[in-house]
């Protein structure tokens, strides 16, 4: 059967527009809607849920990921310096810190920060208690994987843009802070933006800490109100707050890598 | 020898037994030369033969293997020398023009004044605003690079450099980028440059400049100067049988 190109083309989007059509139906006809709306959307959680779930979880998972995110970053620009050193123990180092805070899952960092940390040093605790442990955590964890993401925007540079600024007299520190950097900051931030939205996530790794109630937040949150009420709707709540952070974030990206190809 | 130094003591630039290598890559095999003050001096020969190294090792954006630069008097090779210092001395102009991108065409000229000359926002942006002028773009200060053809940013390059107040300037193939009708506009910044008296060295493939501005033409091939003279006379009479070959090629 020899179909033209143009047909051919034609034929394959029936095709998918008609396997879609069936999994829809049976989606809508074979699942338990009252079960499901019982169990995922009961409305009388759903109002008991709030303010709290904004005012306290929402709060805290914002809280948690906004300091690690800082920190990471710092962290990050100074792993992705060291990384570009002309001083072989920095670039060692650098690699070191960030292969091993890239290849451990995160639930490892925070474990052994929460709970290795005061084994190993009785009496001591890390700063600012659970939210400084977070910050260190999210820090370590996002930092190794910015730094990288950095050191790629940085070398992206074209080279010239140094030479030139180093020609006129500036400084290497100088040319980097004023020339390089900005240039590189612009290229990194759609990736920093991906790596915050994962950071949120992880944010909820938080809970090995033992929180107080108090300072829970999303994912705990949800968890304990699915315990006490034997039903997932808080589980869904707590994930709609999680999209409300972020799905503009990714828009912002989207946004962000449209514009930067107009500029191209 | 003493007529040499006694020649060369008052050089702006001065190049002794300058080597360079890559690797196990030779690409300057002992380089000698200068370049008195006032004077235009045009480096030309084929690809590779180590015409751009030689410039970028006069201001150390390439660290020489070997030999010894004097800028003015003042040894750029030496270990303890203030290289930045001495930079900002000496403008360069490359053939990707390499301005800043997300600096404004005005940006672009004070930024340097401003962090390296110390010069106050006001004075910074009086100086730039002239330099603009007298490259004949004073209308684009407010531009960012992108929006400027090729010839506007090479000249903005150039006023960017002259913003510095420097003693010399360097060019590397500053035309070679752009579209053969912008180049003329180009050369014409760099004539009045010459005739002002400003001490250039430039590398480039335009012999009607070299012809009309230079005071020496240094013609260089596979990491050595093969011959050195008065413009007017190595294009018309070359002495030796590989700048004929070359002259050959291009003219
Ligand atoms: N950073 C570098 N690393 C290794 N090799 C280099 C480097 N820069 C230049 N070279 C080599 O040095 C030689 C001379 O290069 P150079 O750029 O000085 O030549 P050129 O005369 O300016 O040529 P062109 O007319 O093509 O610009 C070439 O063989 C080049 O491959
Ligand atoms: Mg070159």
């Amino acid at each position: 059967m020899a179909l033209s190109p143009r047909k051919r083309a034609a034929r394959n989007r029936y095709i998918q527009y008609a396997v879609l059509a069936v999994i829809v139906l049976v989606i809508a006809f074979g699942a338990n809607w009252g079960e499901l709306h019982r169990a995922f959307w009961d409305w009388d959680i759903v109002k008991a849920q709030f303010p709290d779930v904004i005012t306290t979880a929402l709060k805290w998972t914002i809280i948690y990921t906004a300091c690690g995110f800082v920190f990471g970053l710092a962290l990050g620009l100074v792993l992705a310096l060291m990384r570009l050193s002309s001083v072989g123990p920095y670039r060692w180092i650098a690699t070191g810190i960030v292969e091993l805070f890239r290849g451990l899952p995160a639930l490892v960092v925070f474990l052994f920060l929460g709970v290795g940390f005061p084994l190993a040093f009785p009496g001591r605790e890390i700063p600012g208690g659970n939210v400084g442990t977070v910050t260190l955590a999210l820090g370590l964890v996002g930092g190794a994987y910015m730094a990288e993401t950095i050191r790629a925007g940085i070398q992206a540079v074209p080279k010239g843009q140094l030479e030139a600024a180093r020609s006129l007299g500036m400084s290497h520190t100088r040319a980097m802070r004023s020339v390089v950097l900005p240039q590189a900051l612009r290229i990194v931030l759609p990736p920093l933006t991906n790596e915050l939205i994962l950071l949120t996530k992880d944010s909820s790794l938080v809970y090995i800490l033992g929180l107080s109630i108090d300072q829970y937040e999303l994912t705990k949150w949800g968890r304990e109100g699915m315990n006490s009420y034997a039903n997932l709707t808080p589980m869904v709540v707590i994930g709609l707050c999680y999209l409300l952070i972020t799905v503009p974030l990714s828009i912002v990206v989207r946004r962000m890598e449209a514009s930067a190809g107009r500029a191209r | 020898m003493t007529t040499t130094a006694n020649e060369r003591a008052g050089a702006a630039i001065d190049v002794r037994e300058l080597r360079k290598s890559f690797g196990s890559n030779e690409v300057l095999k002992g380089i000698d030369f200068h370049v008195s003050n006032g004077q235009v001096v045009c480096v030309i020969g084929p690809s590779g033969s180590g015409k751009s190294t030689l410039l970028r090792c006069v201001n150390m954006l390439e660290a020489p293997t070997s030999g010894q630069i004097f800028v003015e008097g003042d040894e750029i090779t030496d270990p303890d020398a203030d290289v930045d210092a001495l930079r900002s001395r000496i403008g360069m102009v490359f053939q990707q023009f390499n301005l800043f991108p997300h600096m404004t065409v005005l940006r672009n000229l004070t930024i340097a004044q401003e962090k390296v000359r110390g010069r106050s926002r006001s004075e910074a942006v009086e100086v730039a605003r002239r330099n603009l002028a007298k490259v004949g773009l004073a209308d684009r200060e407010d531009a960012y690079p992108a929006h400027l053809s090729g010839g506007q940013q090479q000249r903005v390059a150039i006023a960017r450099a002259l913003s510095m107040d420097p003693d010399m300037m360097l060019f590397d193939e500053p035309t070679s980028a752009l579209d053969p009708e912008l180049v003329g506009d180009v050369l014409a910044v760099m004539k009045e440059l010459a005739t002002e008296g400003m001490t250039m060295m430039v590398v480039t493939h335009e012999m009607g400049f070299a012809r009309e501005a230079g005071d020496k033409l240094v013609f260089m091939d596979d990491g050595v100067i093969v011959e050195e003279g008065d413009p007017r006379e190595v294009l018309a009479d070359p002495k030796h049988e590989r700048t004929r070959a070359f002259l050959s090629k291009v003219l």
